[in-house]
């Protein structure tokens, strides 16, 4: 306990000596060049960081005394965190170099994201979890102020942080009491004190107030409020991040606090995880059927997607784990794909965000409007595409832990859902074109678009390894 | 084995594979639109004689499945593929259909490349609900046939398309998914998703109330409504058919052809496949429940087709009414009925495909499907005045024809089960001879109105070309029924015999008035589960 076991947190130490670095590169060289460079040189940081996670060991270590674990979970998430971020930098370039908005500073700041988010999924204990959940939130905050000049962009980066500040408020809050009725931090500790048995109030209060926090940061109902117009007033790379790798690692954040810190007392936060679940895939696919914005209609999607993940969550065995693990994975592919193809609506030279500016696509852009229509149908859960085998894996959980009525939630869910779905790709398909995009596609957006159509397709093939890591991240919680 | 399961995935995924080549071609010009033809027509073709082969090497007396392919696959659920008596003969049929609802499409002009591999990707999915032997496997192939049909209703279709083809699309995935869930709960409580497994397991059919509502069987009987919400929707079943028409109305003539001929069986064979095997007391108990719907379904319709003004739609809710005799034979459960639904949806194949190539001939021509348009069409069509009438009549059940073995049948098996439900079927007969000849009349004979028919063309040959095959078969099978009953019959008599172990009696099915019961049925014991 004793030891510092640097190596377990090779990455983390990798990604935050090389963010420093790059700060300090920036610094020295202020001008287009520079920022480009220190933007390939943090896309390098991620993969090299990405490639350290994946190799590393799949069996539970600790460092700094029990603080920050690495173990099955954490790899996985990991690996998609390091690899999804990168590619979001890697598609961000060109926003930027347009927007004339390429300083270093964007890419330091999504490394230092991604070092947040890569600590809290290693927390072991919740001032680690509170630290790394900060790291995270400060930088994505200024993240989404990132067009200075924007009164959307700004707006949309002070709603975030005020709400965001409001949150993790409520999760330092709850910790407190967490704390006080375990006399620990540590997750370890307070699985020993969290029994279920409902005899130690404060344990509950902490519990529940965590909870809120988390939602908060996973936007699902009913604190989602702020997700919709963060998502559409950031600038559209940013947008793209917020919907992919932060998800992952609050997800998997909850799946820490939840499964290692409260595992004995899964009847106690059972009924609020299926709640909050329920609601989400509600609120997700209702709202999302009057939108006429893409980037608010995605926010909107992404809230029903995280209610999906939560009925894995909600179930509280190790199906459960497997199967956020799987839909998270394969939900940041999809939203990689779609926000390819957004980043690329452009008219005259200005990003167009209207879903009726798609009309037609089919007409002008095949290749394209094929992986649209794929991952459009992979997004409403259709068989055999990979969004339909998340929720495979979520709802097997859920009938393992006989959460029957919140499967039929997720029934009608799915079906309204479809139907916007459904709405975008008879828009690309059906529809008579419009005014063109302008041409060409670049050859980034292309590689994401149709790797993610193809990763889509072919994970009906054994899941392309993913479910298997998933399944073995998840052996952590058997019973 | 291997060697023959081998054929049964070439069989399957041979379209698939010849839609995404075509996909891959693409081409909008004259030329490549032919080649594209000409390959989805060799395609096709290929797999149809491959089905021939597999016929031939196909045992009937086997009940067994055959041509089994057995390897592990995503998540421990298993690529599990095989025929037996019944499936087989969906998978004929539909690789049969196929090559003709290819020569039906030539005319298409708009993205030719693409309609074609639609209806190629079509086919591999339609094949893999009939030869997958895991529930899993099964439910990828019978959802994903969604999506080629979504998109051929939705951008080759009429007017109303994207009205029809959300509809079509909403309607079937809510119920699908709630077969989803039922399937996960089986997949949990019997620790596999092997179809064959299954059909062994046997699942709980311990009475106990929800929410106030007792349930006879159970979890059977919760399970077997998931499978019904799914399957009924297909089939589809009065009160849920309500997209058929407006799909049918609104996808070009292919379109219903494949829908009618091969998407609908999906749901009678759904029924034979899961909830008789595999829920047999649910079954049996709720077998008075679809017996009153079929009832409905085979009048009311029949009702509604005589109004309709359209004659697709009139087309249409023909079909629901046949379907209604098919749900009635399977639930009656004993050999004839279950045979006569198996026949009945076979002949419907042919016989509802040939009524829709039909009705496209006319509207390629005229360009609309109002009845009232027509009239007097014999003086300048008189060779499809010869093919429509056949085919009228084969609506009708004339015998002789395939249409007449299915509807006899399935109405002797509901007899023995219920007598009411197959003296109100029988009035569904006069309604269907009434409905179909009075469209005969309205469009072929009467006098000529509409100017512009008076340059209409008969028949060509491509078009009596695509007719011929279906002609043969209606009547090949309408005069030697054992040709088709021999090789599902055994299959059938093996499935009913499980299910007679589990329900307990050999007449599971007691009629409530007891006067004609006992002329019907004499034997029955276990009427009080």
């Amino acid at each position: 306990m004793e030891q510092l076991n640097l190596l377990v947190a090779a990455p983390e130490l990798i990604l935050a000596i090389g963010a420093l670095a790059l700060l300090m590169l920036g610094v020295f060289r202020q001008n287009a060049a520079g920022a480009s460079l220190v933007m390939w040189l943090s896309i390098a940081l991620l993969v090299v960081a990405g490639l350290v996670a994946y190799a590393a060991d799949e069996a539970s270590n600790t460092a700094f005394g029990g603080v920050f674990v690495s173990d099955g979970v954490s790899r996985f998430a990991k690996i998609f965190i390091f690899f999804g971020t990168a590619v979001t930098l890697w598609m961000s370039r060109d926003y930027l170099n347009r927007a004339k908005l390429m300083q270093f500073e964007f890419p330091v700041l999504v490394v230092f994201a991604a070092l947040g988010m890569s600590m809290m999924v290693s927390s072991g204990d919740l001032i680690a979890l509170y630290v790394g959940l900060e790291l995270q939130s400060l930088s994505l905050y200024v993240l989404a102020s990132f067009r200075r000049d924007s009164v959307r962009s700004t707006e949309a980066g002070l709603k975030y942080f005020v709400l965001g500040a409001l949150s993790s408020g409520l999760l330092l809050f709850g910790s407190s009491f967490v704390y006080g009725a375990a006399g620990s931090t540590e997750f370890t500790v307070i699985a020993e004190h969290a029994t279920g048995d409902h005899t130690n109030i404060a344990m509950v209060i902490g519990l529940a107030l965590m909870l809120a926090g988390l939602a908060f940061k996973i936007s699902a109902a009913p604190f989602h409020m702020w997700t919709p117009d963060v998502y559409e007033g950031a600038p559209t790379p940013v947008t793209a991040f917020f919907a992919t790798a932060p998800k992952m690692a609050a997800a998997v954040l909850m799946v820490r606090v939840l499964y290692d810190g409260f595992g004995n007392a899964v009847e106690s936060w059972q009924m609020i995880v299926a709640f909050l679940a329920a609601a989400s895939m509600l609120l997700g696919s209702i709202a999302a059927i009057g939108q006429t914005d893409i980037k608010r209609l995605m926010a909107y999607s992404s809230i029903g997607h995280m209610g999906f993940a939560l009925v894995g969550l909600a179930a509280g065995n190790e199906a459960g784990a497997r199967g956020v693990l799987v839909y998270l994975a394969v939900y940041m592919v999809m939203n990689l794909g779609v926000f390819a193809y957004i980043l690329t609506m452009r008219r005259e030279g200005v990003l167009v965000t209207k879903i009726s500016d798609l009309a037609g696509l089919w007409e002008k852009d095949g290749f394209a409007a094929i992986c649209l229509v794929i991952l459009m149908f992979s997004l409403a859960g259709i068989p055999p595409l990979a969004g339909f085998w998340a929720k495979w894996y979520v709802f097997q959980a859920a009938v393992e832990a006989e959460l029957i009525w919140l499967l039929l939630v997720a029934t009608v869910a799915a079906v309204i859902s479809a139907f916007y779905y459904l709405r975008l790709i008879k828009i690309m398909v059906f529809d008579d074109s419009e005014a063109e995009f302008d041409t060409p596609m670049g050859r980034e957006f292309r590689i994401v678009l149709g790797l993610s159509a193809a990763v889509m397709v072919l994970f009906v093939a054994g899941g392309l390894g993913v479910t298997q890591m998933a399944a073995d991240a998840a052996t952590l919680y058997a019973r | 084995m291997t060697h023959s399961g081998f054929l049964l995935n070439i069989i399957l995924w041979l379209p698939a594979f010849g839609g995404l080549v075509l996909l891959w071609m693409g081409g909008e010009r004259e030329a490549e639109r032919q080649t594209a033809r000409k390959w989805s027509l060799g395609i096709t073709v290929v797999t149809f004689l491959l089905t021939l082969v597999m016929f031939a090497g196909f045992d009937p007396n086997n009940t067994g499945f055959q041509f089994v392919t057995d390897i592990g696959w995503l998540g421990g659920l298993k690529y599990k593929l095989g025929v037996d008596g019944i499936s087989v003969l969906f998978v004929m049929l539909t690789a049969g259909i196929m090559p003709l609802v290819i020569l039906a499409s030539w005319d298409v002009e708009k993205r030719a490349a693409e309609y074609l591999a639609a209806f190629l990707i079509l086919e591999a999915l339609m094949i893999g609900v009939f030869v997958s032997l895991d529930l899993f496997l099964f439910y990828l192939f019978f959802e994903a046939g969604l999506i080629p049909m979504f998109i051929i209703i939705g951008v080759w279709g009429g007017k109303r398309r994207i009205y029809a083809s959300f509809k079509f699309f909403l309607y079937t995935l809510l119920g699908s998914i709630l077969m989803l869930i039922a399937m996960l709960y089986m997949y949990w409580d019997a620790g596999t998703s092997d179809i064959v497994a299954l059909m062994d397991h046997e699942f709980s059919s311990t009475p106990f109330e929800v929410m106030g509502l007792e349930l006879g069987a159970g979890v059977q009987t919760l399970l077997w409504f998931a499978f019904f919400a799914s399957f009924a929707v297909k089939m589809p079943m009065w009160p849920v058919h309500t997209w058929l028409p407006d799909a049918h109305v609104e996808a070009p003539t292919a379109g219903s052809v494949v829908l009618a001929a091969i998407l609908l069986k999906m749901g009678g064979y759904g029924f034979i496949r899961f909830s008789l095997p595999m829920f047999p007391v649910a079954s049996d108990q709720l077998a008075n429940f679809v017996f009153f719907l079929s009832a409905i379904a085979i009048v009311y319709t029949s009702l509604v087709a005589l109004v309709q003004e359209d004659i697709k739609k009139l087309i249409a809710y023909s079909s629901v009414a046949h379907m209604g005799f098919v749900t009635m034979g399977i639930f009656a459960a004993n050999q004839q009925g279950v045979d006569g639904a198996i026949y009945q949806m076979i002949s419907h194949g042919f016989i509802s495909g040939a009524l829709f190539l039909s009705v496209g001939v006319i509207y390629d021509r005229m360009h609309t499907r109002e009845i009232s348009a027509y009239g007097g069409l014999v003086e300048r069509m008189p060779v499809y005045a010869t093919i429509f009438l056949f085919f009228t009549m084969a609506n009708v059940g004339l015998p002789g024809t395939s249409g007449f073995v299915g509807e006899f049948l399935t109405m002797m098996g509901a007899f023995k089960a219920n007598t009411w439900v197959a003296f109100v079927a029988a009035t569904g007969v006069i309604l269907s001879a009434g409905y179909a000849l009075w469209l005969y009349r309205r469009v072929v004979f009467g006098v000529m109105t509409n100017p512009a028919l008076e340059t209409i063309q008969d028949m060509n040959k491509r078009e009596i070309f695509t007719m011929i095959p279906l002609i043969a078969a209606t009547l090949y099978f309408g005069i030697n029924a054992s040709a088709l009953l021999d090789v599902f019959g055994p299959s059938v008599a093996h499935l009913l015999d499980g299910y007679t172990a589990a329900v307990g009696a050999p007449d599971p099915i007691l009629i409530q008035s007891g006067g004609e019961g006992a002329v019907a049925a004499p034997a029955k014991s276990g009427a009080a589960h």
